[in-house]
């Protein structure tokens, strides 16, 4: 199963790397005479309302989403992470100034704050930074959530019986973390990383509708799962459901990578 | 007994639901929001502007098919003094949907109501003039006269747009017109209830309207308002856009209607105004009408039309759409794409081609941004073809899209953006409505808002041939006036018109009497004499 994981997300990381020698046709091609085409022998997936390949755009738009949504989703953790740790100290007030920090995060209206960062932008943004600056906002405010569940496993730690066993035997504080806590939050951070990507990847495709994200002509899974608010459209060409169908593969093969139960046995976890 | 009781029971179902279901007559049909007033003085947004024209009772009514005025509360009028004055007759009896008499005193304090600055009655700048208010007499209790300080052109189709109102305001005020507004729900319905009152009657002299109560549901989902419209729980279905349209062809084909180019129009337009989001040398380019027709000539309209819309567009020649019948200047002609010319006639300003990438005399490549709303298919899509035609002269362009909102915020006051790709949405036949477009000093002005002075001899001209055919009494001198405007416009391209898309529409089967038009309200200008079978 794992290996069968590994080859799917090199096949699709290998695809979107070398897109340009892969592709049928360049991802801005507009077939005019073709618009909205079934899958055929020239098109195998058939062609947008622009007559654009569906194939050779779902080709681009994979090197765009699987590298920046994970990019992404890792900044989200890092950073959930690294606050989270400050929560370890025995000190009450920290605790709770994080506890008020995230709540404030959780509860700022992103989507306006994106408008007005979007309004401030100058027009002539290129396409890559206008889609770095995207992703990597979403990381910088995507942090809460995360933030939340290692801040409560934290917690939990800090009650349990194994801690107060190491503690009172004298073991350093990070040789705690490193052995005992890290494992855990390890297991946690992986988990809140898989959970992000699809988030992000759809969250790019909300953000277009504010003039974020990817801008045309160039395509990403975001933008192309956008047309599933259209269900006519699958009826006419289901392979319009090509890019779900990836994203669901990706989010498969990321999920069998994980490590299994019995060689996710935690230092301590009988105690 | 037990006979005689089911027979009276069976009478008595016969006669409370047989005849109620038989004349139940309901227009059923969805609106994208609610509207902002039922004060037919205050009305700003389209929505309102429908509800007043099914509510309102107006003094003349623009026969929509013709296009000429034909009476309606006044039962005729008369121009005098050399278009200056205009002496309306009203019809005997005349009363409000709440039983109150309508008398030539409430057209009178209507018509002060509108002009009055206090009201803010946008429907007030129809009826204003650069020389001063007009004067109101009441003749008689039928008579009533309105005097302007010079001729106003047309006077008399303007009227099709002032609603009498009653004295007593009301949150849902009586009307004059075919319905009422019986019962608002705000998000959820407005419900229309037939006149007792209403005026006109048929040529075998029922009282109209047909229809009893229209109902409109408050539907800011289009999806939604399709699927109900295809299950047959709506009557009517406006403004569609291609590819619902298709859904319809498909699926109940007989209730498709594609009534022909409207007079809407998607445009392209330069930022020409000094700006500091604007290098210089981008300026100079924008300000070149031959980088202006350049860009036009290399913009394929056919091919907007047929793929975009999916065939229901009409590549645009001019800033009137030719559904326009009268308005249109039959002489002008759609652009047809050539980008070998275009890049000639760019030579000629300086602008080299090489490798495939336009520079400019000094240099500069030839690259812009294009602004464009967000979450509206059918302008991405052309802004993308677009994108892909002037790719070809060496132009390149960055795609952005803004809602709604920070768009035009951008487009206004000081305008921050190079070029944008937006939609001109006409409400009326009559250019006259589009005076803030084109005038340099309004604020609407959209490649130069608010502009001090014309900039070019051409801009000072098409200045006073708008105030001149806005002014002109004899619709000839105006649509003379407004032939050289078009034409200025045309070659000189301040705006590029793209297309005019179809207005498409789902009509129900059962609704009887429809004679659908391409000027508002399409497909209800004719409410009163809608019928459902």
């Amino acid at each position: 199963m794992r290996i069968a994981a590994v080859i799917v997300l090199l096949a699709v990381l290998l695809a979107g790397l070398f897109a340009p020698a892969i592709a049928p046709y360049d991802y801005s091609r507009q077939f005019r005479d073709s618009p909205n085409a079934p899958a055929s022998s020239q098109f195998p997936m058939g062609t947008d309302d622009l007559g654009r390949d569906r194939l050779s755009r779902l080709i681009y738009a994979t090197r765009i989403s699987v590298l920046l949504a994970p990019a992404a989703a890792f900044v989200s953790v890092m950073i959930a992470l690294l606050l989270s740790a400050v929560t370890a100290t025995r000190r009450l007030w920290v605790e709770h100034s994080f506890s008020a920090l995230t709540t404030l995060s959780l509860s700022l209206p992103w989507i306006f704050l994106f408008i007005i960062l979007r309004a401030l932008l100058p027009l002539n943004t290129g396409a890559i930074p206008s889609i770095l600056i995207t992703f990597g906002l979403m990381g910088v405010a995507g942090w809460a959530w995360p933030g939340r569940v290692f801040t409560a496993s934290i917690r939990q730690m800090k009650k349990s019986g194994w801690l107060l066993q190491a503690r009172a035997a004298g073991v350093p504080p990070w040789r705690i973390a490193r052995i005992w806590a890290w494992p855990r939050l390890r297991a946690l951070a992986a988990a809140q990383f898989r959970i992000l990507i699809p988030a992000y990847v759809l969250s790019e495709a909300s953000l277009g509708l504010l003039g974020f994200g990817v801008a045309e002509p160039l395509p990403s899974w975001g933008n192309l799962l956008a047309e599933l608010q259209h269900p006519a459209r699958v009826r006419d060409n289901p392979w319009i459901l090509a890019p779900l169908g990836l994203l669901m593969l990706v989010m498969i093969a990321l999920e069998a990578l994980q490590p299994s139960r019995d060689s996710r046995q935690l230092p301590g976890a009988a105690s | 007994m037990k006979f005689t009781c089911a027979l009276l029971l069976t009478a008595l179902v016969l006669f409370l639901v047989s005849p109620a279901e038989l004349s139940a007559a309901e227009l059923h049909f969805s609106l994208a929001g609610d509207p902002q007033t039922f004060d037919a003085l205050k009305v700003s947004d389209q929505r309102s502007e429908l509800i007043r024209y099914l509510t309102g009772g107006a003094l003349v009514r623009i026969n929509r098919v013709t296009d000429k005025p034909e009476p309606a509360l006044a039962q005729s009028w008369k121009l005098s003094d050399g278009g200056r004055t205009i002496t309306f007759r009203l019809r005997a009896g005349l009363r409000f949907s709440d039983g109150s008499p309508l008398t030539a005193d409430d057209v009178a304090r209507t018509f002060s109501a509108a002009l009055d600055p206090k009201h803010e009655a946008p429907v007030g700048d129809t009826f204003r003039s650069q020389q001063g208010d007009p004067q109101v007499r009441v003749i008689s209790p039928l008579e009533i006269a309105i005097h302007y300080p010079q001729p106003k052109p047309d006077i008399d189709r303007l009227f099709d747009s002032l609603s009498i109102v009653p004295a007593t305001a009301a949150p849902l005020p009586a009307s004059a017109g075919p319905f009422f507004v019986a019962e608002y729900k705000p998000g959820d319905f407005v419900r229309l209830a037939r006149n007792p009152n209403y005026w006109k009657r048929d040529a075998a002299g029922k009282q109209l309207p047909y229809l009893d109560s229209i109902r409109i549901d408050i539907q800011p989902n289009r999806e939604i308002e399709l699927t109900r419209f295809l299950r047959g729980e709506l009557h009517l279905i406006n403004k569609l856009d291609p590819e619902n349209f298709d859904r319809i062809i498909k699926d109940k084909p007989a209730a498709a209607r594609d009534l022909g180019a409207s007079l809407d129009s998607e445009i392209l337009f330069f930022n020409q105004a000094p700006s500091p989001s604007v290098p210089v040398w981008k300026h100079q380019w924008f300000t070149s009408a031959i980088f202006r027709r350049a860009v036009s000539a290399s913009i394929h309209r056919d091919d907007i039309a047929r793929v975009v819309f999916r065939g229901h567009a009409h590549p645009a020649a001019g800033p009137v759409s030719s559904s326009n019948r009268f308005w249109f200047d039959a002489g002008l002609k759609s652009p047809p794409p050539d980008p070998q010319a275009a890049v000639r006639d760019l030579a000629k300003e300086g602008f080299t081609l090489r490798d495939n990438v336009l520079r400019d005399r000094e240099g500069h490549p030839v690259e812009f941004s294009l602004l464009t709303t967000s979450g509206s298919r059918p302008r991405e899509a052309m802004a993308a073809m677009v994108q892909d035609d002037l790719r070809k002269i060496g132009v390149h362009v960055n795609i952005v899209t803004l809602d709604s909102r920070s768009l035009i915020d951008r487009l206004s006051n000081t305008p921050k953006f190079e070029a944008c790709l937006f939609g001109f949405a006409n409400v009326s036949v009559d250019p006259v409505q589009e005076m803030n477009i084109w005038l340099s000093s309004r604020p609407q002005h959209p490649w130069w808002p608010s502009e001090k002075s014309p900039a070019t001899p051409w801009e000072a001209r098409v200045d006073k041939l708008e105030l001149l055919q806005a002014s002109e009494p004899s619709r000839a001198a105006r649509k003379k006036a407004f032939d050289e405007f078009q034409r200025i416009v045309v070659e000189q391209a301040p705006i590029l018109y793209l297309v005019n898309p179809d207005y498409l529409v789902g009509i129900s089967t059962s609704l009887k009497g429809l004679q659908a038009s391409t000027s508002p309200p399409q497909l209800l200008w004719n409410i009163d004499s809608l019928s459902l079978e």
